[in-house]
């Protein structure tokens, strides 16, 4: 599906009881689709299309926002996350930490949609669950 | 040296600034160029096969039928013997040895075609296995690329938006604030439903004469004077 279609059809999209606004980007040649669930806007899932997968990633933090000392410990802690979280894994982007899920291009609304619902909640449950390795 | 291994390096050396190609678009073009001439040969690899293979059939058809052609000759000499035909018998005889000749040169050809069939079988497994790394190969430097553009789109977003002035946490304060008062919400929109199936039961049971009965003016009145009396 291509990100101008999946971005119409979320709008008119329910499922799993989460509604989407998504808007289009394109400011340096490459599409962007910013998705907002449940007008979470604080974490926007940004999808991505390349030829083989679309990408759905949502930024977590910056390396700044770590307690100082913390970075080591809270990295093992990611990695050990990483299984047990459903869909989604945890990775870094220049200095920020993200979550993304990967799905091959051939995947239906209903895929995509419960692909980006799981990602926003997990999200929302990894900030929580690691708040504590985190300055205000 | 591996994409995988290349980025690794890369990573790891530090490349970090957005918009800085690990892998630049000209190394992509070529790779690309490498895996369509990949795919060429190995498509020309399947044609050979095709024509060695058939060739390979068409050898081993007139094989046979120069089997054939020996046992029938060679029934032709005995019958020649038995007929005490000498001179016949040697002459199929030498006819036989033709066609065994002729046989074991196009066991030879065949032998060969046969190489060849396995050959190309073997070139074309590795071909198709060397395009499939390469793409795959090539799809991670693509999805690199295309990262590192979607991270500059979304950088982009953010530092027009608040979200680039907020923290994590703060974000995460804001999330729960939210989920806590759309719970709030449906609990009191919850509440406001079951009241008013609460009055409108009461209403019922009021016009029924059942429960509690609306205070009647003469029982107030009725009240008043006996607390006089007292």
């Amino acid at each position: 599906m291509e990100l101008n279609e999946l971005s119409l059809k979320l709008s008119q999209y329910e499922t799993e009881g989460a509604s989407f606004e998504s808007f289009f980007i394109n400011n340096v040649g490459q599409d962007v689709l910013q998705v907002i669930v449940d007008g979470n806007d604080e974490l926007p899932i940004f999808v991505t299309r390349t030829e083989e997968q679309i990408l759905c990633i949502c930024y977590l933090f910056s390396e700044q926002e770590i307690t100082a000392q913390k970075q080591a410990e809270l990295n093992d802690t990611l990695l050990r996350l990483n299984v047990p979280m459903p869909l989604s894994a945890f990775a870094k982007i220049d200095n920020k930490y993200a979550i993304f899920g990967a799905l091959s291009t051939n995947s239906t609304l209903e895929q995509l949609g419960h692909e980006i619902v799981t990602l926003s909640a997990n999200s929302i449950d990894a900030l929580d669950a690691i708040s504590d390795y985190l300055t205000e | 040296m591996s994409i995988l291994k290349k980025l690794f390096t890369a990573v790891k050396g530090g490349v970090n600034e957005v918009g800085e190609g690990i892998v630049d678009a000209n190394a992509i073009r070529i790779f690309e160029q490498e895996i369509r001439d990949a795919q060429a040969a190995l498509n020309e690899a399947k044609r050979s096969l095709t024509e060695v293979m058939a060739k390979e059939i068409q050898t081993s058809r007139a094989i046979k039928s120069l089997d054939e052609e020996i046992g029938k000759h060679e029934t032709y000499a005995a019958q020649a013997l038995d007929k005490d035909e000498e001179t016949l018998a040697l002459e199929i005889a030498g006819k036989i040895a033709e066609f065994e000749q002729e046989k074991s040169e196009q066991q030879q050809v065949l032998n060969t075609f046969s190489a060849n069939v396995s050959k190309l079988k073997e070139q074309i497994k590795q071909a198709e296995k060397t395009i499939v790394e390469n793409q795959r190969q090539l799809s991670m430097v693509k999805t690199t690329e295309s990262v590192q553009k979607a991270t500059m789109a979304v950088n982009d977003t953010m530092a027009s938006g608040d979200s680039a002035m907020t923290s994590a946490k703060q974000s995460l304060e804001r999330i729960k604030q939210r989920q806590m008062d759309r719970q709030d919400q449906l609990d009191a929109a919850q509440q406001l439903a079951d009241e008013s199936n609460d009055k409108s039961l009461n209403d019922k049971m009021r016009a029924a004469g059942i429960g509690e009965e609306a205070a009647k003016g003469a029982d107030v009145l009725a009240r008043i004077r006996a607390k006089q009396n007292k």
